[in-house]
């Protein structure tokens, strides 16, 4: 009845996990109870879990981003923690079998669940009004999107009361994540959480890539799209490229599980390197997929704050795009050391460095945005000077380690953690807060506490540099990636600091909830009340914040780059108003969280080989998007009595503000 | 970059940022004990070093324009609408590109010089060591004396060493930090390794690609020793009674961890090929004919 799933799976036996789970179960029960006593459901089904409102989904996207980075950085904590201790002939505290399962949890979660998700949130939240356009180009396929990311991170959660999570490292390798070697469910919920959001994530590309490639205001051209539209467009081309290849090498290692094929097995043929050719096929872009937004926001606040057009806004296109075509050619460089031969290695090795030409251009073009300019020094503005000298040191050993010779003693060592530690966290991270703070007021009408903001950034520069600069160091000393313990006890000290750093970092996050807390609660000071709180260059600040559904009362007409800061310097955006239409907007559907709850539904059981569930779970998504294709009411009509009420309220606002 | 600039690279680098690490490792990759970890060493000074001379500017600049055009500096000149020059573009993108024309060099000189199964310079004629990882421990066969180690590899000082790696069991790397190049060790292929110690002194093997649950376990200590010594350790191991024929070899290959140094007097003939051509498994299944040369594919 139950397929593989008894009791035994609940891990009463272990504390730390059964501890987690009853504080997730009380925390989740209590949020729910909140709002049902509240009666906040209908307020939150309408508005929010129904929403095709892309500005909705994103902020759902962001939200989900930081809770999971929470769940991602516990794992974090614990295992700096177990490093701390488990020196000589110590064990520490989490024994190989959990040790192994954090580790996996945490790179999975950081990447799929907290970057990516960070990532789509703002552009699917900013996309649309940067481009001038009133929504995404598929509205309900965005909603289906948000929720099958939200349906893996709850399988991924599910793992750490129900079964466990895999043991083997966030890619999975085989032969280990063979069932002959990984015989659990863990390997199962990775694959299954994966193959749902990804799916979420490819559905969500293809939708930002058209939108940016087929709507947009009249006259945007391509070459006066925003530099945060082109990144998108580069990151969400990669997205459409690479995400298939991890969803058909996941769906080959799950018919390897499932039904006893060998493409990876050690017997019968199978190639466990050919998984490795294939997961870092998809591996490389993905590190741009998420870099190359964050690099659109950080050219977007350098040239707000310094009060200046970004320099060399062609040269930052072509070296976006350059990023983009080259992130495919160079994924050989995470495996040097299989032994492939000197040319291939060496072919490698330079394709890699060659992607730093177009990053170093970023970087200078950035310097001289600056030169000249009259800087205002805000919090995303401290982001994006932390970003820029901590991500030229992670560049540096990334070129290093492209250099295949020098990757033969760095390889797997804790010099590699620390580089893409300090490329995702001095890149993506920063790059998503400074995001986080730039467009905020945009989204809900106030700004975060700025002393909070600049508070939570110097917690993440300093703890980064506290906990990574000694696993740089360790990993000169000869210290490997994803060890339990280990033998000598010179490195302790080092691992303390590290520690010390994740516990500075943890802070900054305990800051960014306070931050958030403050602020709501002080927004009648923080309110924006002009809709262009930096006095921004691009369109999302020509409209009100946070802004009507329907995003622009009447539909900008481009001339030029920086459309808005032209108008504002014209005399106002505001007095060229053609006449207002009615507009249509899509209804709302709960099509999404429906489609989710069958996916978790059989995700859940296919983990658990409970096939007649996995069977109901595939037919009901399929007959909710049967009947969804079916519906008869289609868009909400808005009369223009309405769009002209909020025209001039936001008017009467500019004017009092 | 001839080898002179090299050493004068190397030394600049090391004496402006690494002699807190040389000193704090003296067991890591900045302390090696053989050629192969040597150049690699001088690789990685001289690729920080010419990067260095890019990222500190840059950093200095960063933090210099950030603070001279801050809206209050009253002195700075503004030029609110300059977005473009050419020449300065040009710049930008030269600049990187030749710093990539040299690291480019080194990559492709340095890819082919320190490329793993190439043999190593030297006359002496090289000992053969064959490599199995299992879980969670390494066994060592020395096909030309038929005798066997496992978690301890003794090997004669001076001496070339030319390792033919596989795997018994999932993915490894065979990896001694200060004798440089790791390599991956693979169930059904065969990977080279050439490596040399110059120095007598006891090392630490690790596995650097993780292998499941024992993994943090699977270490080892590589002996090199005078010659002589390792001709006595070689007559003491042949003395031992223990032969690790195909049964052995299976009871060995199970799981286990903390696995205290064995030797084995005597090991049956091709073992090692039984062990690729056979996927891990001696006894298994018929395979497929096994990829060459550890390429996959």
């Amino acid at each position: 009845m139950f397929g593989n799933l008894t009791l035994d799976a609940i891990p009463l036996n272990e504390p730390i996990p059964l501890a987690t789970v009853c504080v997730l179960i009380i925390g989740i029960v209590s949020i729910l109870s909140l709002v049902t006593l509240k009666g906040w459901w209908p307020y939150l089904w309408r508005e929010w879990i129904t929403s095709t409102d892309h500005k909705r989904i994103g902020v759902m996207y962001v939200i989900l981003a930081l809770v999971m980075l929470l769940r991602g950085f516990s794992d974090a904590i614990m295992m700096r923690a177990q490093l701390a201790l488990a020196a000589g002939h110590a064990a520490g505290y989490l024994p190989p079998e959990h040790y192994n399962q954090i580790f996996s949890a945490h790179g999975t979660i950081m990447i799929f669940f907290v970057g990516m998700t960070f990532v789509i949130g703002l552009m699917n939240f900013v996309l649309p009004l940067q481009l001038g356009v009133r929504d995404v180009a598929f509205p309900v396929l965005n909603s289906v999107s948000f929720w099958l990311t939200a349906a893996g991170v709850l399988l991924v959660n599910v793992s750490l009361g129900v079964g466990e999570f895999a043991r083997t490292g966030w890619l999975a390798y085989p032969p280990l994540s063979e069932l002959a070697y990984s015989p659990g469910v863990g390997v199962d919920y990775y694959l299954w959480s994966l193959q749902i959001s990804g799916l979420g994530t490819l559905l969500s590309g293809i939708n930002l890539t058209t939108t940016i490639l087929k709507i947009r205001a009249p006259g945007m051209r391509y070459g006066r799209m925003p530099v945060f539209c082109w990144t998108a467009l580069a990151s969400n081309l990669l997205i459409v490229a690479a995400f298939p290849i991890l969803t058909a090498t996941f769906a080959m290692l799950l018919l390897d599980r499932y039904l006893g094929f060998h493409f990876f097995t050690n017997d019968g043929g199978g190639n466990p390197m050919m998984y490795v050719n294939l997961i870092w096929g998809w591996g490389h872009p993905e590190v741009y997929i998420l870099i190359l937004p964050a690099f659109g926001v950080f050219s977007e606040v350098i040239a707000t704050f310094s009060g200046k057009p970004l320099f060399g806004y062609r040269s930052m296109v072509i070296a976006t795009m350059a990023i983009c075509m080259l992130s495919f050619m160079v994924w050989l460089h995470h495996f040097f050391t299989m032994g492939a031969g000197a040319n291939v290695n060496a072919f490698f090795g330079i394709a890699t460095m060659i992607i730093a030409i177009p990053t170093g251009v970023k970087v200078f073009n950035w310097l001289f945005t600056m030169y000249g300019g009259s800087i205002r020094f805000t919090a995303p503005v401290y982001w994006s000077i932390g970003f820029i000298v901590t991500f030229v040191i992670g560049g540096m050993t990334g070129v290093l380690m492209a250099i295949p010779p020098a990757d033969f003693v760095l390889h797997n060592s804790l010099f590699l953690i620390a580089h893409f530690h300090n490329v995702i966290i001095g890149g993506v991270i920063f790059g998503v807060m400074a995001g986080y703070t730039y467009w905020f007021p945009k989204a809900f009408g106030f700004r975060l506490h700025e002393g909070l903001g600049k508070a939570v950034f110097w917690c993440w520069f300093l703890g980064f540099y506290l906990a990574f600069t000694p696993l740089y160091i360790l990993g000169l000393m000869g210290a490997t990636r994803r060890m339990q313990h280990y033998a000598d006890p010179t490195w302790q000290p080092l691992m303390v600091v590290a520690l010390i750093g994740a516990v500075v970092i943890f802070v900054g996050i305990i800051l960014t909830i306070v931050q958030l807390i403050v602020s709501i609660r002080t927004r009648e000071q923080r309110r924006d009340l002009t809709g262009d709180p930096w006095n921004g260059r691009t369109l999302e600040w020509s409209i009100s914040s946070p802004p009507p559904v329907w995003n622009f009362s009447v539909l900008p007409i481009i001339s030029g780059a920086d459309a808005f800061w032209e108008a504002k310097r014209r005399g106002g955006i505001h007095a060229a108003h053609s006449p207002l239409v009615p507009l249509t907007v899509p209804k709302n559907t709960p099509l999404g969280v429906f489609v989710a709850f069958f996916a978790v539904i059989l995700g859940f059981s296919l983990i658990w080989h409970i096939w007649w569930l996995a069977v109901l779970g595939l037919l009901g998504a399929i007959a909710v998007c049967l009947r969804h294709a079916w519906r008869t009411e289609l868009e909400n009509h808005i009369p223009v009595a309405t769009i002209a009420e909020h025209e001039r309220a936001h008017q009467a606002q500019v004017a009092g503000a | 970059m001839n080898k002179k600039t090299a050493v004068r690279f190397a030394i600049l680098a090391s004496s402006s940022m690494w002699p807190m690490l040389l000193s704090s490792c003296s067991r890591g990759v900045l302390n090696p004990q053989g050629p192969v970890g040597a150049d690699e060493r001088v690789i990685l000074f001289d690729a920080t070093a010419i990067m260095l001379a890019v990222v500190i500017p840059v950093i200095v600049c960063t933090l210099a324009f950030a603070w001279w055009f801050r809206s209050h500096n009253k002195r700075a000149q503004r030029r609110p609408d300059w977005e473009y020059s050419g020449r300065i573009e040009f710049i930008t993108w030269s600049i990187p590109a030749m710093i990539v024309l040299f690291l480019g060099g080194i990559a492709w000189i340095g890819s082919h010089d320190l490329d793993p199964p190439k043999p190593l310079a030297g006359g002496t004629k090289p000992v053969e060591i064959e490599v199995v990882s299992l879980d969670w421990k390494w066994l060592f066969i020395y096909p030309q004396e038929q005798v066997a180690a496992v978690n301890e590899l003794v090997i004669p000082v001076n001496t070339p060493v030319r390792f033919r790696l596989t795997s018994g069991s999932v993915m490894n790397s065979f990896f001694v930090p200060q004798l440089g190049s790791q390599i991956y060790t693979m169930a059904g292929m065969t990977t080279q390794l050439n490596l040399l110690a110059s120095h007598e002194g006891t090392f630490s093997g690790i596995s650097a690609q993780f292998s499941g649950d024992g993994f943090s376990d699977m270490t080892f200590d590589v002996r090199a020793v005078p010659l002589e010594e390792y001709q006595a350790w070689l007559a003491s191991t042949r003395t031992d009674s223990k032969n690790l024929d195909a049964n052995r070899y299976a009871q060995l290959a199970g799981p286990s961890r903390h696995d205290e140094p064995v030797t084995f007097g005597q090991v049956t003939p091709g073992l090692f090929e039984s062990i690729v051509h056979n996927h891990g498994a001696p006894n298994g299944l018929s395979p497929s004919p096994a990829p060459a040369g550890g390429k996959p594919l």
